[in-house]
């Protein structure tokens, strides 16, 4: 790699010439992974809404029921990660279909 | 499928043993002799298919060289550089749900992602691996995964059960999404495949009346093989996506 101070190239810099190269040989992540994946239909969207959803409010659900066995303190930590559950789901969607960039 | 009159759409996912006497005394079923039938499928496509080495390939070639060049390149777009360490994973992942769901497809054969045991246990393969990749890339740091940077420090108590829950909440969804998928169009075939038989024991009217689903399920049959692709894919490159947040963090 030569150091570009000695000639330097009239259209582009050396650092963006760097960065190409870079993601030419698959050196730097790419910016973001693409979590659309499910192809555009609006059945298969509404699914995987659904599926992360219910997946993350039956999680939620079934640790606050051990927690509760375990600490004695029946209904309030399943009722507590009930909620909390409900809001790890809207984050899954939000993650899935919110705006792109860096993690929220 | 329609035994006795009544319609019996969910008797396709039970389990019986196979292989004779051998089966039974070992408890090998019908499901596990598919898994070993298309594992043996897959490596005898990438064996046989690879062998020639001609420059020009044939067709085998082609698809051997086809299936190794898209897993590669999911890997490299998906992961980054570091990708290339876990394509051997990937790859075995990828084949074995799509020859699950494509092989689930033909007569008389079982579809072992149609059981929610079968795909939560590869889940958790990939959420552990996930995890083990990330604890040892990182080491502790990676529990800063669960707190974004940038958040209120005041809102730890909140944020942090959230992740973990949605952390969690990842084997389950990637579980649940290809078994429901496979059970439900398994299902939906075995209803309009129980119409036909239905309609046709009703007289002339009903033979002609027939044609309809008939029709219908030569069309699921079609979609049915873009699902069994489509989940194959899914679950593929979200173990890449989870990989690229294990190597990444943030």
């Amino acid at each position: 790699m030569s150091p570009g101070s000695s000639r330097e190239p009239p259209e582009r810099s050396f650092e963006q010439r760097l960065q190409a190269a870079r993601e030419r040989q698959g050196m730097d992540a790419p910016a973001a992974a693409s979590a659309r994946v499910e192809g555009g239909s609006a059945l298969g969207i509404g699914v995987r809404v659904g599926v992360e959803l219910v997946s993350a409010l039956a999680v939620a659900a079934l640790i606050g029921y051990l927690l509760d066995r375990w600490l004695h303190t029946r209904p309030i930590l399943l009722a507590v990660f009930v909620l909390l559950g409900g809001a790890a789901g809207i984050a899954n969607v939000y993650r899935l279909m919110g705006p792109k960039g860096p993690r929220p | 499928m329609a035994t006795e009159g009544a319609i019996d759409a969910l008797g396709q996912f039970k389990l019986a043993t196979a292989l004779g006497p051998v089966g039974s005394s070992v408890n090998f079923t019908q499901s596990n002799l598919v898994m070993v039938i298309g594992a043996a499928l897959i490596l005898a496509v990438l064996v046989v298919g690879a062998s020639p080495r001609a420059v020009v390939p044939g067709r085998l070639q082609a698809m051997a060289e086809i299936s190794y060049d898209f897993i590669h390149g999911m890997c490299n777009e998906q992961i980054g550089h570091e990708g290339r360490r876990f394509f051997p994973f990937i790859f075995t992942l990828f084949f074995f749900v799509l020859m699950g769901n494509l092989l689930g497809l033909l007569p008389f054969v079982f579809t072992y992602t149609s059981h929610i045991a079968v795909t939560l246990g590869l889940a958790l393969l990939v959420i552990v691996t996930v995890t083990i990749v990330a604890l040892r890339l990182h080491g502790l740091h990676f529990f800063s995964y669960f707190f974004p940077p940038g958040a209120p420090k005041m809102l730890a108590p909140l944020i942090v059960p959230v992740e973990i829950i949605s952390y969690l909440s990842r084997p389950v969804s990637l579980s649940i999404r290809l078994f429901a998928n496979m059970v439900a169009g398994h299902v939906m075939l075995a209803v309009f495949a129980s119409f036909i038989i239905m309609l046709s024991a009703a007289g002339a009217a009903g033979v002609v009346g027939a044609i309809f689903p008939l029709a219908l399920n030569v069309v699921l049959i079609g979609f049915e093989l873009l699902v069994a692709f489509l989940q194959a894919y899914v679950f593929a490159i979200l173990t890449c996506i989870y990989l690229h947040d294990a190597v990444h963090l943030h």
